[in-house]
């Protein structure tokens, strides 16, 4: 998604005199492109996240919408403050860019990984998450943010293209929905792709509603995925980040505020480092079971 | 012009204000009341200040009740539920504090921020930003410092109150004194040291340094006392916390009214 990320920045964003581009010494063969465009709007501002939000709330306040960029893990959880005192609190256009969250930066190990960043940032003030699972929904999900002008975090992942038998929807990307669904399955981010590998390998596909969720806080239930939820009864939620904050916790309760009858509801999430064993992104998926012979095998007790 | 009636008349409010509440911190604000008198009084209105040592907002508020902008009522509501006027500034509610404080060393990658701004823009904007000498403990501070150093940010003005003293001691006996002007020399700023509670010095050293386009963020170490005015709680550190009695009050006005020539009015 980096590559689909700075070419969005370059097309639609680097001639825009109102928009600043930080980086945190990060963006090395992704971002020269977004630098020779943007000139003197594009600031490199070292290695020191806090002083990076901390200017780019100053320049916000004085008019401009400012795209701060790093790997996930460094621009959430070092300037956790100044994202809630200076840009939260105030409102401002600040928008956060981690690349590879999740287990994203898998061998590079756990100082490099996000799996609690939606948890840490998506219950500030006036705060925005963004988790697209794919580029398609990466693009409109950087339109909505652009357009709301306000605090924004952009989680960015290995994305694939969105398949062919899903559609955009507001939030996230649905499957054709079926007749009469026997399980819903919600999923968050380009975890997704291994979802899909599973579900294609599924002789029950057709009776299932899969539907992505991009967007943190939740909060209500969109239209589609309850009425999906409401004739299924039966719940599979997908997602790389911890169990605490996140999709399944925020999808429990707002099932339960809505007085939705639930017959089975499965969490499947990042498990942390439950064997202090490190590996690739594909290796701790496997470990928290959000691999895709995981997922199918959860599917298939469904039915 | 002689500032001290000025001087004495926003510590009496600054006294009134902690003595209606009940509240601290009024060692802090006495310390740092003229540094903020000698800029908000004279900057221009399109330049920013930024208070970073955020619990000095008793000085904060009177100054900016003087200049009109915080109502007389507002003052009122200092410290009560449901007040604009918190212990700490809020964010959102006066045109005139751009950013709520109260954690350390926020305030100068704001100000750095803002006058980077500025000067992307090409205008003549000054972004002031004031800071406790304990405040540059913190290392957002000296991220902030190198940022502006490196962006050649002279439209950048940080003014330090010097009093020595901080959270639970003295500045030099915890991590020595990590506002020395040696130390923000070095870094590439233009640092100039002047009396932190002459009024007319202080501006005199801010409209000096803010001429000098040379292309270094300035500094002002304004040496100052906490508790500045009041004998009984001058340089003492529990005057960071503590309230005042009726009698402690009704002497520290009687204080100030004789130090500034109130009661000659």
């Amino acid at each position: 998604m980096r590559k689909h990320f700075s070419e969005y920045i370059e097309k639609n964003l680097a001639d825009r005199e109102d928009f600043i581009f930080i980086t945190g010494d990060l963006g090395y063969n992704a971002l020269e492109g977004v630098a020779k465009k943007m000139g003197p709007r594009f600031i490199n501002a070292g290695v020191a996240e806090q002083n990076m939000i901390g200017i780019a709330a100053g320049m916000a306040s004085q008019g401009y919408q400012v795209i701060c960029y790093s790997i996930a893990p460094f621009v959430v959880y070092r300037c956790l403050e100044q994202m809630r005192n200076d840009v939260c609190f105030h409102n401002l256009p600040v928008y956060i860019v981690g690349n590879g969250g999740g287990y994203g930066y898998g061998i590079m190990g756990s100082s490099h990984h996000a799996i609690e960043d939606i948890a840490t940032l998506s219950g500030l003030p006036n705060m925005q998450c963004y988790v697209p699972g794919f580029v398609e929904d990466m693009r409109t999900t950087m339109d909505e943010m652009f357009v709301r002008r306000r605090p924004a975090y952009l989680r960015l992942g290995l994305g694939k293209n969105l398949p062919a038998d899903m559609q955009l929807v507001a939030g996230g990307a649905a499957s054709q929905p079926t007749t009469a669904p026997q399980l819903t399955i919600i999923s968050q981010g380009p975890v997704t792709g291994n979802l899909l590998a599973a579900v294609a390998n599924c002789t029950q596909r057709r009776e299932i509603d899969i539907f992505t969720s991009n967007t943190m806080p939740l909060v209500a239930l969109p239209i589609a995925m309850a009425a999906s939820i409401a004739a299924s009864k039966k719940v599979l939620v997908i997602e790389e980040h911890i169990s605490v904050g996140g999709l399944g916790s925020t999808l429990a309760l707002l099932v339960n505020e809505a007085g939705l009858p639930i017959n089975k509801f499965i969490s499947l999430h990042a498990e942390g480092y439950p064997n202090g064993l490190y590996g690739s992104q594909a290796y701790h998926q496997q470990i928290s079971g959000l691999d895709e012979g995981n997922i199918l095998r959860v599917i298939n007790s469904y039915f | 012009m002689d500032y001290k009636q000025l001087q004495g008349r926003l510590r009496t409010n600054i006294l009134k204000m902690h003595y209606g509440a009940g509240s601290g911190h009024i060692g802090c604000s006495l310390s740092c009341i003229d540094i903020m008198t000698a800029i908000l009084k004279f900057k221009k209105d399109a330049d920013t200040f930024i208070l970073s040592k955020g619990h000095a907002a008793t000085a904060l508020y009177t100054i900016l009740n003087e200049t009109g902008a915080i109502p007389d009522g507002d003052l009122d509501s200092f410290y009560k539920n449901a007040t604009t006027l918190p212990a700490h500034p809020a964010p959102l509610k006066y045109a005139a504090i751009p950013f709520a404080t109260g954690s350390l060393g926020h305030g100068l990658p704001l100000a750095t921020g803002i006058a980077k701004a500025n000067m992307l823009k090409g205008n003549d904007q000054l972004s002031f930003v004031l800071m406790s000498d304990g405040e540059t403990n913190e290392g957002t501070s000296w991220e902030a410092a190198h940022f502006a150093v490196a962006n050649k940010l002279d439209n950048l003005i940080a003014v330090v109150d010097c009093n020595g003293l901080q959270g639970f001691g003295n500045t030099a006996d915890i991590l020595g004194n990590t506002a020395s002007p040696k130390l923000w020399t070095a870094m590439g700023f233009e640092v100039v040291a002047c009396d932190g509670h002459d009024i007319e010095a202080l501006a005199a050293a801010w409209q000096k340094l803010a001429a000098n386009k040379n292309g270094q963020p300035k500094m002002i170490s304004a040496r100052t006392i906490k508790g500045k005015g009041i004998k009984e709680m001058e340089d003492k550190m529990e005057w960071h916390y503590l309230p005042m009695t009726e009698a402690q009050y009704a002497s520290a006005q009687k204080e100030i009214q004789s130090t500034y020539g109130l009661d000659n009015d």
